[in-house]
């Protein structure tokens, strides 16, 4: 089935493409740490792919990579069917690439609306001295991207913190309004660097919810870096787990729940 | 001046209106343009004018008959409060239907006993989320027909044979109007001053909720006489945020809205209110005694954290509005010197505080439902706000005691409204008859005669009396609710839970002590309060659980039982109701597990059962109790929580002896 490249239908009855994002026996070394060894996946348009695996396998170095922030040793990345080059970050948010992280990254002393705004940067085209000016240009593109805005906000409903400073902020919210600021850039591609991370039981309900009604109501392709097994089986289609840089298994949570070297990198088995 | 003439173009063109429709077609015709209904969305206050609101309302109209819907049919509405879902209610009056608001945070359970007792064949559902409980009970009531949801989000995958969004059917309707348009204006036309306007289920501290059936005279009457007693133009601005399956919400952002004309403003969601609230600056405001103390703790808790200049000229300035402020609202002879003072005071304190809270336009405004503490009372008033208040039951169509302007107070809900008698039975309980006297309950005989007799009195099950001078009723306590203690005293268990309740701490009290030989109480905690004062005492707690069972919280509340119970002793005929023994509850009484009505009173009756060996452990004189609780998630699931109580002693003031309540 996932060999078709056509795509696949998913058990719920979701329609997935073809393939978005091709990574090539990818390796990455910083200095002699290798922290990706020959990894090779595929991630599909319009599905939820997770990578998995314990602490310090390789994932977020993984999610850097498909990122475009790390550039592998070895190995080639494939975009929309083209071969990527090394890309400066702007480069690749133009591509329609967004991320959050992992230890939320947002900008503390602002609003949630401001931070949600600056997700919509590469919308913006007019320079400074017309923003300077304000009238005409300007405030037509801040009004046309700020009710772009308000809809991921009604979206992710966030409506009664719209005004109130990040800081000031519990940490589910942080997260989902970094969320919210990935969504600004109407991304093909969502990056999600352990969005459940440090979450109560029902912080962590709220946000698989959101991340599945963007997948569905957008046609959100995401993949997503998580250890929290449960949360990964109920949310994604397919996941590529990660032991020690290499991967060792792949395949739909059932398949991957039942292969011998994913349970014993969980449970634990000596390494030589 | 300007005001009362005003007041009478809008009843000329009102009288002899004989249902909400027919006044919907006043106001598009008279003042078309005039705002009828906003919204925030999307960050902006949307708004339509009567005359669009006419044809939004006539859509969904031409909708419904597209359906199917018959004369006659029940139309349950369930959401928040919406434009679309004050509509749908309009738009279910014109075809001859029945709109049966619910409650919105219902579990599934209880909507199917609404749902099947009334026989809904169609549900106007707010979302996913209310329509997956409609769908739930689908399997124990058959007869609903179709199901229309407002908003689309995460309906694409649901199999739409029975379902639709309700713009959908808007469309359909109009596309269709030529079909319809004749027997639209032919049902309008017929309906009459007597016929079923809405259908409001009640509560109920006890028992299964009963529908009340109200009818156009008993809504238009009600709307009509309350108007003019506060003399409402349509100028007014208000915000509409109390449940829709309320009868104050059908009365004001529906009955009253109508009939003068003014503008109903929903919030963009319940958690923004208060913001919301501060940018429409109402004019015409109701509000349960609760969201008045939540924003005075607020205050109270900012001012702590002001400067000390702001925080010396707050005080200073709200001490002079406590000697003179209500004074001055009353139209009282105030001294010169004081009325310059309240000017500059108004200039620098109390007109930005009302700004603040949203207040700076309020004209007047009500709190209802539960007593109010006089101090958090007074406080608003003597900032100028013109809060009063009223005694009102769903099946009065609310008004049956208002306070008018100038007889004011804490401890009364005022005189009779127009047109409502009253009389107080042997008894003590209180019965009135009006226009607004409901039809009947719903498929519920034998309950409508147990309460409305056949001159149409009704009987509303609280205990009160006339105060002799000023005409003003006084409330004790729910008829029901008020007994003997062992030694043939009084027990009437509001009054002293309404003082306790008065201290911002404490959130809910439940008092015990009928047929017994002394008192002992529930407590619930105000987590806003104390958690506030945990963070400002450095006090670390993880859990609701955890702080009410904290030591310091136990020793602060066992000082307002202590104050409380001074102030009962000096009252004659309670004096055996002070507090001996108390518990502050490990969980917060909650309406998911029916320990509340939804509209947040005490079921007495269950508490006492479900808390048994509590109340037992409280009259043993045991030091704690452990204790295991059933609880309800917000998705119908069941859980338990385990706690072990301390049980606190509170200090009592001897009496002689209490004079025996009977005389």
């Amino acid at each position: 089935m996932l060999d078709n490249s056509q795509g696949y239908v998913t058990e719920d009855g979701r329609k997935i493409g073809g393939v978005v994002m091709e990574m090539k026996n990818i390796t990455l070394r910083f200095g002699g740490v290798v922290a990706i060894k020959d990894i090779s996946f595929d991630i599909r348009e319009g599905e939820i792919r997770a990578i998995i695996g314990p602490n310090g396998a390789g994932k977020s170095s993984m999610l850097n990579v498909i990122s475009g922030f790390y550039v592998p040793q070895e190995g080639e990345v494939w975009f929309h069917g083209s071969k990527r080059p090394p890309m400066r970050p702007y480069e690749v948010a133009q591509q329609g690439i967004a991320r959050t992280f992992q230890n939320i990254a947002l900008f503390e002393g602002m609003s949630v609306l401001d931070n949600v705004m600056t997700g919509r940067l590469s919308f913006m085209k007019t320079n400074i001295l017309q923003q300077v000016w304000w009238k005409g240009k300007a405030e037509a593109e801040e009004t046309e991207n700020r009710a772009a805005v308000e809809k991921i906000i009604d979206f992710l409903e966030i409506q009664h913190i719209r005004k109130t400073p990040v800081s000031r902020l519990p940490y589910g919210l942080k997260k989902r309004v970094e969320l919210a600021r990935a969504l600004a850039a109407e991304p093909k591609l969502l990056l999600l660097d352990e969005p459940m991370a440090g979450m109560n039981v029902e912080e962590k309900e709220d946000m698989s919810r959101f991340i599945l009604d963007v997948n569905d109501e957008f046609g959100t392709t995401i993949a997503l870096i998580e250890h929290d097994m449960g949360v990964v089986m109920d949310l994604s289609d397919r996941v590529v787990v990660m032991d020690y840089g290499k991967k060792i298994g792949d395949g739909t949570p059932d398949e991957v729940r039942n292969n011998q070297e994913v349970i014993d990198a969980y449970l634990g088995v000596s390494h030589d | 001046m300007g005001r009362r003439k005003r007041l009478a173009q809008t009843q000329s063109g009102a009288e002899g209106m004989h249902s909400l429709p027919a006044l919907l077609h006043r106001n598009a015709t008279q003042f078309g343009d005039a705002p009828a209904y906003r919204e925030k969305d999307f960050g902006i206050w949307q708004c339509w004018s009567w005359a669009e609101a006419a044809r939004e309302i006539r859509a969904i109209a031409l909708g419904f008959l597209e359906l199917g819907v018959e004369k006659g049919d029940h139309i349950a509405v369930i959401g928040r409060n919406r434009p679309a879902h004050y509509w749908s209610m309009v738009a279910a009056q014109m075809v001859g239907a029945v709109p049966v608001p619910l409650y919105q945070d219902s579990v599934a359970e209880e909507m199917a006993y609404v749902l099947d007792h009334c026989g809904a064949k169609y549900v106007v559902a707010a979302d996913q989320e209310q329509v997956d409980k409609v769908i739930e009970i689908q399997e124990k009531v058959h007869r609903i027909k179709h199901i229309l949801y407002t908003d689309k989000r995460g309906m694409r995958k649901y199999d739409h044979s029975q379902m639709n969004a309700l713009e959908d059917i808007m469309a359909e309707g109009s596309a269709g109007h030529a079909r319809f348009d004749a027997e639209l204006d032919k049902r309008i036309a017929a309906i009459t001053y007597d016929d079923t306007c809405v259908m409001l289920y009640t509560s109920g501290t006890t028992g299964k909720p009963k529908g009340v059936v109200l009818s156009n005279r008993n809504v238009i009457e009600s709307a009509k006489n309350s108007a003019e007693f506060d003399h409402l133009t349509r100028d007014e601005d208000i915000l509409s945020y109390l449940p829709m399956a309320w009868v104050g919400d059908f009365i004001f952002s529906v009955g009253q809205a109508y009939w003068c004309g003014f503008c109903v403003n929903c919030p963009e969601s319940a958690d923004t209110m208060m913001t919301d609230l501060r940018e429409i600056g109402p004019t015409y405001f109701f509000a349960p005694p609760r969201v008045f103390e939540t924003q005075l703790t607020n205050v109270m808790i900012r001012m702590e954290d002001a400067g000390r200049l702001k925080q010396r000229m707050f005080h200073h300035f709200m001490a002079h509005a406590k000697r003179v402020g209500g004074l001055l609202l009353d139209g009282k002879p105030v001294g010169f010197g004081d009325k310059l003072k309240y000017a500059l005071g108004n200039l620098l304190v109390y007109g930005p505080l009302k700004d603040t809270l949203g207040y700076g336009r309020f004209r007047v405004g009500y709190t209802a439902g539960e007593a109010i503490g006089p101090e958090i009372f007074d406080f608003y008033r003597s900032l100028g706000i013109n809060l009063k208040q009223l005694y009102g039951q769903t099946e009065a169509t609310v008004f049956i005691t208002v306070q008018p302007d100038g007889e004011v107070r804490a401890d009364t809900v005022g005189v009779p409204a127009p047109d409502v008698e009253l009389k107080i039975d042997d008894s003590g309980e209180i019965h009135y008859r009006s226009p607004g006297v409901f039809v009947e309950y719903y498929n519920n005989p034998d309950s409508t005669a147990s309460t409305k007799d056949a001159e149409g009195w009704v009987a509303t099950g609280d205990a009160g009396f006339i105060e002799e001078g000023s005409g003003h009723l006084r409330i004790i306590d729910r008829a029901k609710d008020v007994g003997k203690m062992a030694d043939g005293s009084m027990f009437a268990p509001k009054y002293v839970e309404n003082k306790l309740k008065f201290y911002p701490d404490i959130l809910e009290v439940v008092l015990f002590g009928n047929g017994k030989d002394r008192c002992v109480a529930f407590i619930n905690i105000d987590l806003t309060a104390v958690g506030n004062w945990a963070e400002r005492n450095n006090v670390a707690y993880a859990s609701y659980q955890e702080l009410a069972g904290h030591p310091l919280v136990l020793e602060t509340i066992r000082d307002h039982v202590e104050e409380v119970n001074k102030s009962v002793a000096a009252d004659e005929m309670l004096s055996g109701c002070q507090v001996h023994r108390f518990v502050v509850l490990h969980k917060e009484l909650d309406a998911d597990d029916g320990e509340m009505t939804r509209t947040r009173k005490v079921r007495r009756g269950f508490v006492e059962d479900k808390f048994s060996d509590i109340i037992a452990a409280l009259y043993d004189g045991s030091g704690s109790i452990s204790t295991t609780t059933e609880v309800t998630y917000e998705d119908g699931r069941k859980g338990s929580i385990s706690a072990t109580l301390e049980i606190m002693d509170a200090p009592v003031v001897a009496t002689a002896q209490h004079k025996v309540a009977a005389e």
